[in-house]
């Protein structure tokens, strides 16, 4: 058994000054306050990677710098799925006895610590040397590649999409840490700059700085725990021109492996936390872990059914798409809002249930898939 | 390369060709280079020569790049084409090509490189 004892997430936007080592600090901090402990008990630790300062070992790194010296430490990288994957194999360590409080942290500067060019250039590199890069991709072009097939075999519109950039950016209205704080509409999506078709600029996750980091542990430490009731992953492709079918995509298979893990079914879920960089990535991942029905999504946002007050409340935070991106702590935003909604400490945000959230976080051109269910236990 | 033989070059070598590989064991088409078949391990797959005959499979207009280089070409239209042969591969095509349309290749200038460049067929 494991617990989520502590989360800490910074604002994201800019922090201009702050290193990728400072933002990680920093919510380090905070996750530790949060679960109660003082560094000394940090006996493991699992980081992400930096796109502005690569690093061969930034978990040994990250570890002299904010002065800790644990039993277990190295980074994972698997693109955006990073973050849940290291949570897994956090409690996976926890379970087997290897560390007793593992801290997981990501964070980056990644706005102000480098050109927007430079960023998308270095996501870029995540298609094939020979046979893509050399053609000029860029990251949303993967994925507007995926969207223009979604939307020609499930009947899905431009405006389906927009749907989900303003349900984020409604959320992230109501958390201060978020990167905008300007209400959208779906005409706003549409009439945004063309970045790669069908994909606008309100379909694309922004770059930000920011820190992200939990810690997870062999017993709760609080009042409410909030426990991994189960987790499974799933790796199809790479790259997007070797990507299986949109009926055999990775996140279809990781959900199935995680409910049987977990003993959990989708109608038992309260709340959900699912990765957001693009609108399609959203509108494909709610779809193929059964959040709403093939060609659905869209119309269940419409309904009102993915809202704070609805039936399954969504990305709280405002997700990727508008709470920011800064990289692995990134997505580690949405653990960070799942475990305060779990623990009642969402304020303004706070929906009615949360004993139970499913996330997933997808990595590459949804090669790499992570499920997870976490439980409320007291 | 395995037992010495004589890669053929194709456009990412800056060649007017599009090379894929099929297995002589199982029968398996890959379109990335490898020694091996990805489907069933044997060796050395035959490189063939594809006609260049396509379906398109899916489409994104890229309008903004990252590099002034590739900035100079858009806005640019990156595919995915379903090879006549039964690989899938990326390329350039025609700002207008829709999903499902038939498709030939040509080769195009793309920051002063080759690369395959669909057409719609007529």
């Amino acid at each position: 058994m494991s617990y989520i004892t502590g989360v800490g997430l910074t604002a994201f936007g800019k922090h201009e000054g702050s290193s990728s080592l400072d933002l990680m600090s920093k919510a380090a901090e905070l996750a530790i306050a949060d679960a109660g402990l003082k560094r000394a008990e940090i006996d493991g630790i699992l980081c992400g990677y930096s796109t502005v300062a690569p690093h061969i070992m930034l978990a040994t790194v990250f570890a002299e710098h904010f002065g800790i010296r644990p039993a277990y430490a190295h980074a994972v990288q698997v693109g955006g799925a990073t973050g849940l994957a290291m949570t897994m194999l956090a409690h996976q360590l926890v379970e087997a006895g290897v560390a007793k409080h593992v801290l997981v942290v990501g964070g980056e500067n990644r706005l102000t610590g480098q050109s927007r060019d430079a960023s998308i250039l270095a996501l870029a590199q995540v298609g094939h040397p020979d046979y893509e890069v050399p053609l000029g991709p860029t990251i949303p072009a993967y994925y507007g590649l995926v969207a223009s097939r979604y939307m020609h075999e499930y009947g899905v519109t431009q405006q389906d999409l927009a749907e989900f950039a303003v349900l984020m950016r409604r959320h992230a209205l109501t958390h201060p840490g978020a990167q905008f704080h300007d209400a959208i509409t779906v005409a706003d999506v549409m009439a945004s700059k063309p970045v790669a078709l069908p994909l606008k600029l309100l379909d694309c996750c922004p770059v930000s700085d920011g820190g992200a980091a939990f810690v997870v542990s062999r017993e709760a430490t609080g009042e409410v725990g909030v426990r991994v009731r189960g987790c499974a992953q799933a790796h199809t492709h790479q790259h997007v021109t070797a990507a299986p079918a949109l009926s055999e995509l990775g996140a279809e298979i990781a959900i199935a492996r995680a409910k049987a893990n977990a003993g959990v079914a989708i109608s038992d879920v309260r709340y959900a936390a699912v990765y957001d960089s693009f609108t399609i990535t959203l509108a494909m991942l709610l779809e193929d872990l059964g959040l709403a029905a093939r060609g659905e999504a869209a119309s269940r946002v419409r309904s009102g059914y993915f809202d704070r007050d609805g039936a399954m409340p969504l990305n709280t935070h405002g997700g990727l798409l508008s709470y920011g991106h800064c990289g692995v702590g990134g997505a580690m935003a949405h653990l960070a809002e799942t475990h305060l909604q779990m623990t009642g400490r969402a304020g303004n945000r706070q929906v009615r249930d949360a004993s139970i959230a499913l996330l997933h976080g997808d990595g590459g051109v949804l090669s790499s898939h992570v499920s997870m269910f976490l439980e409320r236990v007291r | 390369m395995s037992g010495g033989k004589q890669r053929p070059a194709d456009w990412t070598a800056g060649a007017e060709a599009i090379v894929y590989q099929c297995c002589a064991a199982c029968g398996g088409l890959q379109y990335f280079h490898r020694s091996f078949c990805v489907s069933c391990g044997a060796p050395d797959p035959i490189e063939k020569r594809a006609g260049g005959d396509g379906t398109v499979y899916a489409t994104s207009l890229v309008c903004r790049a990252a590099t002034p280089e590739t900035r100079a070409h858009v806005p640019y239209n990156i595919v995915l084409v379903d090879c006549a042969e039964g690989f899938r591969m990326m390329a350039h095509g025609d700002p207008d090509l829709a999903i499902g349309d038939r498709v030939t290749a040509r080769f195009a200038q793309f920051t002063g490189r080759l690369v395959p460049y669909f057409t719609r067929k007529k």
